[in-house]
């Protein structure tokens, strides 16, 4: 499967994200091993995995945020490596796993920090900037908590505002670690739902999600990985087994049709 | 918040005038104002602009450099009890200027002190920031200002204790006190390059603290060179420390205090309040100074120590008040 993602990548090199061979390592532990993917614009792609798959190095070492052992990733054919931050920005808006808030700002200006790669400076929004973060906040219902200070939000108040911090930057493509972690079913619908209309609106983006039905549900292509490799990828129709559920998770499950069920540990 | 920094900006020029005003030798508004004005009597031109008015103007930049180094590195640090004296970091320029009066460098040269006091300060920044890429626990980083903070206080005690006379022992002692009495507008000229130096650095680097609210990760994915903006920080913050170090010694905690009040006002955001903390550090610097001068006692009180009397139980207050969340 990871073959496919190879020619697909080739097919197409100077579109959206693209990794090849891709290796990563933390002091002495390999955490992700010759990896190869792609994002475009378009299609909404869950990373699935157990705990310590290497997911969140997959993403991070994409990006440009970890250094690599060998392989490469390219934005628009340009590499990650070699990218000004500030122009990574531009074309990737990342939503890391640990979305700390060091102090307690007003929800405007936290939405607003998604426009930094565009020179935007909080409390002197102009132009484009400005409009970008009222467009964000709209699209993720915040208008009304636009002022609020972000330290008396809810947790599903506040993966909204993240979300919307990601948005304002308006750049093609979204890489979203666990959105939806630690939130409560109504919630994690909605900012699913939030994904969607991004990718429904020309974004592309790849999000890590443990709920295989949640993945089911809402992507286009789901990438499977196990002990640093990518072991499958493709269509949830493809990849999407019981086996499959087996062989990543260890866990007995049923799927039929659009239905997962996880009955209990191997 | 327009209003209030204009407001701002006035008290700073209006307690800069009333210290220059007051002392022991009374002197009317516009005696003061003609002095000022390069007019006046021969006198009072010599009370208010070779004493009064370089006196002020340290405690004023002083201030105004450790209070924008204290908002820098609580924005760089993420946390409101970051600051040069907490990190150890004026307590290692103060090792390295106490060094330039030891070994007699400071009366070779007008550059040894400040020289001196920035080197110390770049090494207990450098030794921080070094520890701040390996861990993200404040609590470290400050019982590390602990250890920098102890080690420098044991170094000078140990150059008191080797002092060669009583009045070099002197001279150390009412230094490390912190003060700005008798300073000349030639101190001052020396020590600013390096201020100016390291508030500009602070001030063109300041819109990468606001992106840092978001954590480290999520700053570098917003577009923050992360190293480039520690290293800002660090030279920054260190330059200005060193150089408010080489002129008065240690004045504790007013950049803590002064970046505090303000970030409600800025609504919290730390690259706002860095120009609000730097004119109210300066502002409660003269102020204190004033006090420091008018109070009754037998001899005068060093500015040094006062500002530990009062800023020390604000730090704690400060401390005790804060939930324990985020570390």
């Amino acid at each position: 499967m990871t073959e496919r993602a190879a020619v697909e990548g080739l097919r197409s090199p100077a579109q959206g994200l693209c990794a090849q061979g891709l290796t990563l390592a933390a002091a002495r532990a390999t955490l992700v091993r010759g990896a190869a993917f792609h994002l475009r614009s378009g299609e909404l792609v869950a990373l699935l995995g157990p705990n310590g798959a290497g997911k969140t190095s997959l993403l991070r070492g994409a990006i440009g945020l970890m250094p690599r052992v060998s392989g490469w990733a390219r934005i628009d054919g340009q590499d990650t490596d070699r990218m000004a931050p500030r122009h990574r920005a531009r074309r990737l808006a990342y939503l890391p796993q640990n979305r700390p808030l060091a102090w307690p700002n007003p929800v405007r200006d936290v939405v607003a920090l998604g426009r930094f790669s565009h020179g935007a400076a909080l409390g002197r929004l102009r132009g484009a900037d400005r409009q970008a973060v009222e467009r964000a906040l709209a699209a993720c219902d915040l208008e009304r908590l636009a002022g609020r200070s972000t330290a008396t939000l809810s947790g599903g108040e506040l993966a909204r505002v993240h979300c919307a911090r990601a948005f304002a930057a308006e750049a093609p493509l979204l890489i979203a670690d666990e959105p939806v972690a630690e939130l409560d079913p109504h919630h994690q619908f909605r900012v699913m739902d939030l994904i969607r209309d991004f990718v429904d609106q020309g974004g592309g983006a790849l999000a890590v999600l443990h709920d295989v039905a949640l993945a089911r549900r809402y992507a286009d292509r789901l990438i499977w990985m196990k002990d640093g490799r990518i072991v499958a990828d493709g269509p949830p129709a493809e990849t999407l087994s019981a086996s499959r559920l087996a062989e990543i998770y260890a866990v007995r499950g049923r799927v039929e049709g659009d239905r997962v069920e996880m009955e209990g540990p191997l | 918040m327009r209003i209030a920094f204009a407001a701002l900006i006035l008290a700073c020029a209006a307690a800069l005038f009333a210290a220059c005003l007051l002392g022991s030798t009374p002197m009317g508004a516009d005696r003061v104002l003609a002095a000022l004005a390069l007019g006046g009597d021969h006198g009072d031109r010599l009370v208010v602009l070779h004493i009064r008015l370089p006196r002020a103007l340290a405690a004023f930049a002083v201030g105004a450099a450790l209070g924008a180094s204290g908002a820098a590195l609580q924005g760089l640090l993420r946390n409101p009890l970051a600051g040069p004296g907490v990190l150890g970091i004026s307590a290692m320029a103060s090792l390295g200027a106490t060094g330039a009066l030891y070994y007699g460098f400071a009366a070779l040269s007008a550059w040894a002190m400040p020289a001196a006091a920035i080197m110390g300060a770049f090494a207990g920044t450098g030794l921080v920031a070094l520890a701040a890429l390996r861990t993200t626990s404040v609590v470290t980083l400050i019982l590390i200002g602990v250890g920098l903070s102890s080690f420098a206080a044991a170094a000078m005690n140990l150059m008191m204790n080797l002092a060669p006379n009583p009045f070099s022992l002197a001279d150390m002692i009412n230094w490390m006190l912190g003060s700005v009495a008798n300073r000349s507008l030639q101190d001052l000229g020396f020590a600013a390059p390096f201020l100016i130096a390291g508030l500009g650095i602070l001030l063109a680097s300041r819109r990468g603290l606001s992106a840092l609210t978001l954590g480290e990760e999520a700053a570098s994915g917003v577009g923050l060179n992360l190293r480039r903006q520690r290293l800002a920080i660090v030279i920054g913050a260190g330059l200005a420390t060193g150089a408010a170090v080489a002129l008065a010694g240690v004045i504790g905690f007013v950049g803590i205090v002064a970046p505090h009040i303000v970030r409600p006002m800025v609504d919290h955001d730390p690259a706002r309040s860095l120009l609000p903390s730097a004119l109210l550090a300066g502002l409660i610097l003269v102020l204190a100074d004033i006090g420091v001068r008018l109070m009754p006692t037998a001899s005068e009180l060093k500015l040094g120590v006062v500002a530990a009397l009062v800023g020390a139980p604000a730090f704690v207050w400060i401390a005790m008040r804060r939930r324990s969340v985020h570390d």
